[in-house]
């Protein structure tokens, strides 16, 4: 089994304490440097599950602007971020669309329109 | 329609953006006569273009997205019915006497002149552009700066280009770097000329997401290509910033994004002599945001560069405030003015005069990141620890009334490693 360490700086709140994840295989052998229990979590979620709010644009037509922003509704797994990236950049949707409006659904998570067009 | 439209306001608050409108908002809501002017097509300044989250959490206690912050003010000024234009130029600002301003602007509904009691100024920043950082070489299309980069990709859905580098690790540069690298493009490297880098911590975590080298301590000096962009010429500098001569090499890219700060747009302001900090970039203000002209104010980043939406807003409602005062009070009451002083390693300090009349917020920058820190307020005898401080992170720390009451001519604020 290889040992790996994974180093990272807390962005839970602006105390940015400098978190140590250390990995033995797939297991947490140790996490060090957190100051309250919510950045343990954190480093730990970001080992074992990266996940991030997806932001983009999608062209329009026959809205005010060329494009709406839009974002996921909720965090999607790091390792498929590409993938819907590529889905979004294919996508053409027709206007007006209102802010808050489900654009439409990637593998069940909800695209939601941020900006009004 | 031809000739000039002549109207009358209690309050013209120039610039459309977030500190515009939360002070726009927060004057009609105080019951003032407000006219809210943008030279954009649309509300909201740069807001629509930041499709980003890490908007509105102290302001609307909610974490949004640019457009969606810009979106709630637009709406909110809307349904209380303030009056506004986009696409107005606002070419001239007169001040008259202390309740007689006037404001001239074109816009596509007619010349205007507007004879108003108060001006609230919140017409933002401007980027830097590649030949005020001393970037040489030729001038071939691919040189943006991040601003026109995110208009490029965020509004009209158009990609710059493919290669990418990028100048300048503060949060706009790191936020178009996960922007390109998220559409496919390949972001190159992040260059800084400091020691450390620009941006918020959170922002930070972008270059390691994507596996973007960041290079601390240089800089790009040199762009070549005719037609486009095809490769920039890096150089080491050393703690004092000097280049250190045989540590150049070059990185090809197609596309060079500059993001090298921003100085406030105060050309107006200036034209009537409002006396500018040169610290900030901005005018000289006091705890309601009042420029050194009675009953001009300013707010947002036309004041000082912030790094929260959220603080540009309070501010806008500062200055609204203080609009209010100064019309029922023919001024802003106070005994005497505090001087707010920068101390040892205070690089920016605002507001720079104190009522004491009032609890104020003060927004301050250190020169350099410490840890284990004591803001220290020797005058009247306050101390607060910090475990560590850091320039790209605005200090912003409330001052009581009581405690404001202690001085007599002065505060000094100052940041003391422990
Ligand atoms: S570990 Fe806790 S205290 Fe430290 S930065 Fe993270 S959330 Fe803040």
């Amino acid at each position: 089994m290889t040992s790996r360490v994974y180093l990272f700086t807390c962005i839970v709140c602006p105390l940015g304490c400098t978190l140590e994840v250390e990995m033995d295989g797939d297991k947490i052998k140790e996490v060090k440097g957190y100051t309250c229990p919510k950045g343990r979590e954190w480093a730990i979620e970001e080992v074992m599950n990266p996940k991030r709010v997806v932001m983009s644009v999608i062209k329009v037509r026959n809205g005010k602007l060329p494009t709406v922003s839009v974002k996921t509704a909720e965090p999607v797994p790091k390792a498929k971020i590409p993938e819907l990236m590529k889905f979004l950049a294919k996508l053409e949707v027709e206007g007006p669309i209102r802010v808050g409006q489900t654009i439409l659904e990637f593998e069940g998570i909800k695209i939601v329109a941020t900006r009004e067009t | 329609m031809s000739g000039l439209h002549i109207i009358q306001y209690d309050v013209v608050v120039i610039g459309g953006g977030p500190a515009g409108m939360a002070a726009a908002v927060k004057a009609k809501e105080l019951g003032l006569n407000v006219l809210l002017l943008d030279d954009n097509e649309y509300l909201g300044g740069i807001l629509p273009q930041c499709i980003h989250p890490g908007f509105g959490i102290h302001y609307f206690k909610e974490e949004l997205t640019g457009p969606e912050f810009a979106y709630r003010l637009t709406k909110r000024a809307l349904e209380l019915g303030v009056d506004y234009y986009t696409a107005a130029r606002v070419l001239e600002i007169k001040n008259y006497s202390d309740i007689e301003k006037v404001v001239i602007f074109s816009s596509p509904k007619g010349a205007f002149e507007v004879w108003t009691k108060t001006i609230i100024y919140a017409a933002g920043a401007r980027e830097r552009h590649a030949f005020e950082i001393g970037i040489v070489g030729d001038r071939g299309a691919g040189i943006y700066t991040a601003g026109e980069a995110q208009t490029l990709m965020d509004i009209y859905g158009i990609m710059p280009g493919r290669e990418i580098v990028i100048v300048g690790s503060g949060d706009v540069g790191l936020i178009m770097a996960r922007r390109f690298a998220l559409e496919g493009a390949n972001v190159k490297a992040v260059i800084e000329l400091m020691p450390y880098p620009g941006g918020l911590a959170r922002n930070i975590m972008i270059l390691k997401d994507f596996d973007i080298p960041l290079y601390l301590s240089h800089k790009v000096v040199e762009v070549k290509g005719k037609n486009r962009v095809e490769r920039v010429k890096v150089i080491k500098v050393d703690e004092n910033l000097n280049e250190i001569p045989g540590t150049e090499f070059w990185i090809e890219c197609d596309t060079v994004v500059i993001s090298a700060g921003l100085i406030p747009s105060v050309k107006l302001l200036t034209n009537i002599g409002a006396e500018i900090d040169p610290a900030t970039g901005g005018p000289i203000v006091n705890d309601l945001f009042e420029t050194t002209i009675p009953g001009i104010f300013a707010a947002g980043n036309t004041v000082l560069i912030n790094d929260l939406v959220d603080y540009v807003a309070e501010q806008g409602e500062l200055a609204a405030y203080g609009a209010k005062l100064f019309i029922e009070n023919g001024g802003i009451p106070t005994k005497h003015w505090i001087k707010l002083r920068k101390g040892e390693n205070v690089r920016l300090l605002i507001p720079h005069y104190l009522s004491g009349e009032r609890d104020v917020f003060i927004y301050a920058r250190v020169k350099r990141p410490m840890e284990n820190v004591e803001v220290r307020f020797p005058e009247i005898g306050k101390r607060l620890r910090l475990p560590i401080v850091k320039p790209a992170e605005m200090l912003r720390l409330k001052l009581r009334k009581e405690d404001i009451a202690k001085a007599k001519d002065e505060i000094t604020m100052e940041v003391v490693p422990l």
